[in-house]
């Protein structure tokens, strides 16, 4: 099975270029470790940055300090490596289990999840991040239960991890990244075989609601 | 070929960098070092700190440079995109308190690439050679858009804000310029 919603240029691209916040980056790199075609893409646009950053203008005072600059690197490596080199820690995890840099977000792979019930059998995750444009949670939406039609107020990232849904769009399985905005209505089911968990980002709350939070809503009383 | 550009010293940076990796080479860090910091820190200081905060990213940067050296892989790019990738997550955890999630090829939920790749180091110096002639030859308007996401920490909507026009012209001249690049790319080997 292959992934067919993938990055798009404009996620990809604020990506490597380092300027998209944390929380829209989770759902970014959990796809990128799930889809070798568009770490290829994300190879092109790093070499982009590489490029610009031959191009940057030698400026003079910034020239007149770099001996200065080596001489300190030089003896701050040679401090270090007197110093013992720092052991890799492996990670643990299974061919379908939660990819990274997720699974260490939420702090455990499928079966260790502390789900919180959200009501109608639904349940959530809710991931810390450190950025204040984001609200970042793992979802698990039952298996064949709708989701009411609505639009959206904002953008919208969805990312399957397990089971599928579809918006009427198309189906959506694991490693496939729905990209909504304002503009879409649609009206997603997850699919009979299986509970759908998947990572939803969202522009932080208040803002607008999300189909999430549309759903949850009532059960809430917000 | 502009001296600036520095495809010429393309793969002479990428044996340079080997040179590290492999055995120590601290004479081939030092030419590494002397080309690269005062780009790293100039690219360090447009993302809005101060010159002595600039200074230290530099410093942090080349010292990974020198510590990571040894899993720079040349078939899969440029020097000079290694070297930016390490500035800009340094970048990201200094100025903006955020963690940079990425993944994770070690990881056995990973899923690799569906064959090994064909990529030779020839390739990727023709690559990145058609890359820069292709930076050089984008129209102003994109080049500087690329070059404010890419250097100055802007988000899209900044940009626009910024520059007075709809989020979706920034997108869409960003995307141009992705595009145009992509496609120098496809042509100079198998990157796609
Ligand atoms: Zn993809």
């Amino acid at each position: 099975m292959s992934i067919s919603h993938h990055i798009s240029d404009d996620l990809l691209l604020s990506y490597a270029a380092g300027s998209l916040a944390e929380g829209w980056s989770i759902a970014v790199a959990t796809h990128l470790a799930l889809c070798p075609s568009c770490r290829h893409r994300l190879a092109v646009a790093e070499s982009v940055g590489g490029g610009l950053l031959e191009t940057m203008e030698d400026d003079a005072s910034v020239q007149s300090s770099v001996d200065q600059s080596w001489a300190d690197v030089r003896s701050r490596l040679q401090q270090q490596d007197r110093e013992a080199p720092a052991i890799r820690e492996t990670s643990v995890g299974r061919g379908g289990g939660l990819p990274e840099p997720l699974r260490s977000y939420v702090g455990g792979d499928f079966e260790t999840l502390k789900w919180r019930p959200l009501g109608r059998g639904a349940y959530q995750i809710p991931i810390k991040t450190e950025d204040r444009e984001t609200m970042v949670r793992l979802l698990r939406i039952p298996a064949g239960k709708p989701v009411p039609e609505h639009s959206h107020g904002g953008r919208e990232l969805t990312l399957v991890l397990a089971g599928s849904f579809h918006d009427g769009t198309g189906l959506f399985a694991r490693g496939d990244l729905e990209d909504a905005d304002a503009s879409l209505t649609h009206q997603p089911v997850a699919t009979p075989e299986a509970d759908c968990i998947c990572l939803a980002v969202t522009d932080a709350p208040l803002k607008f609601r999300s189909w999430i939070m549309r759903a949850i809503q009532p059960l809430l009383g917000i | 070929m502009s001296r600036r550009i520095g495809v010429d010293d393309g793969s002479d940076m990428r044996e340079l960098l080997c040179a590290v990796g492999a055995r120590r080479d601290i004479d081939a860090y030092e030419r590494l070092f002397r080309h690269f910091a005062p780009r790293v820190k100039a690219y360090m200081a447009k993302s809005g700190g101060n010159s002595q905060q600039a200074e230290e990213l530099m410093q942090e940067t080349m010292i990974a440079v020198w510590n990571k050296a040894g899993r720079f892989d040349p078939s899969k790019g440029a020097v000079s995109t290694w070297i930016f990738a390490i500035a800009r997550n340094l970048r990201i955890d200094a100025y903006r308190r955020e963690r940079r999630p990425e993944f994770d090829p070690s990881d056995p939920a990973f899923v690799p690439d569906d064959a090994a790749p064909a990529d030779t180091e020839l390739d990727v110096r023709e690559a990145s050679e058609q890359l820069h002639h292709a930076i050089a030859a984008l129209p102003a308007e994109q080049a500087s858009m690329l070059k404010l996401s890419f250097f100055e920490d802007q988000s899209h909507s900044a940009i626009a804000a910024r520059l007075n026009l709809p989020l979706g012209t920034v997108k869409s001249r960003m995307r141009l310029a992705f595009d145009k690049l992509r496609a120098s790319l496809a042509r100079a080997g198998d990157v796609s």
